[in-house]
């Protein structure tokens, strides 16, 4: 099936009681793709949230065991944070990794896989995540609508 | 007015993100206090009174089944979230025309690199 410029090319969806599957095309090859979410520099560039949002600390160490440390500031005194582990990673096609926002108070633990997959010229991103339990799926969603953040991975037919 | 007043209700309602959690949970189903109360770290009381403020505003209902009063989300609570889902699905969206913009301007992979 071809893609259509004029549609979305994001999906979000929930998948039984504890899931979430996010999928977007990139205009790129899976292992720019990948590199964009495992080198600090470029992560640093796009996972921000609303606009007046900057992530001053950005710690990613992309090997098996590696700390995640993200921070978050709006310049005016508003901040969080979000920290993880890498559990698998298998260039440039997989990375399974763990985390938790800090609000400050740390949430369940989310386990995330993320896929990238040449798509034509371009790549295929999956990234499935697992909660604990629906409640704590519930609670994850409402919390990213407060920092739109990453953290937010819902689509409404779904939920319902 | 009166639909002014029923919209300063319902974002005053949102405005907590433990409101928020609650309706977002109830979109899944029917729940219990003592049911809403377990992921929240917080006490029955305190989420009765959440559960008030988004009575008021016509975001949930309750039942009565014997001694239970099981809330569940009405057609303002579902139309609510659906606007909250939007923003939040924007909100997404812009990291990755974000990361666009980086995947763009990256250079080619050098082999050997």
């Amino acid at each position: 099936m071809s893609k259509t410029k004029t549609m979305s090319k994001l999906k979000l969806t929930t998948e039984g009681d504890t899931h979430v599957v996010v999928t977007r095309h990139f205009d790129a090859a899976p292992e720019a793709v990948y590199r964009a979410h495992t080198d600090p520099k470029l992560v640093q560039k796009w996972l921000l949230g609303p606009d007046g949002w900057t992530m001053p600390v950005c710690i990613n160490e992309a090997k098996p065991g590696g700390k995640i440390r993200y921070e978050w500031t709006n310049g005016k005194g508003a901040g969080f944070s979000l920290t993880g582990e890498y559990l698998e990673l298998v260039p440039f096609s997989r990375i399974a990794h763990v985390e938790r926002m800090h609000l400050p108070d740390p949430t369940p633990d989310n386990h995330v896989e993320t896929r990238f997959d040449a798509d034509g010229t371009g790549t295929l991103m999956t990234m499935r995540m697992t909660l604990p339990n629906t409640q704590t799926r519930a609670a994850m969603l409402a919390t990213g609508m407060e920092h739109g953040m990453e953290a937010s991975y819902v689509r409404l037919e779904g939920l319902l | 007015m009166y639909l002014n007043h029923a919209l300063d209700a319902t974002f005053s309602a949102l405005a907590d993100p433990t409101r928020r959690a609650i309706l977002a949970r109830l979109a899944q189903g029917e729940a219990t206090v003592t049911q809403l109360a377990a992921p929240f770290k917080l006490t029955q009381p305190a989420i009765s009174q959440h559960l008030k403020v988004l009575e008021r505003a016509g975001l949930v209902m309750r039942r009565v089944e014997g001694a239970k009063r099981p809330r569940r989300i009405a057609k303002g609570g579902i139309e609510a979230m659906d606007q909250w889902l939007g923003m939040l699905r924007k909100a997404f969206e812009r990291n990755y025309d974000r990361l666009d913009e980086v995947l763009a301007g990256m250079e080619q992979p050098k082999k050997g690199e």
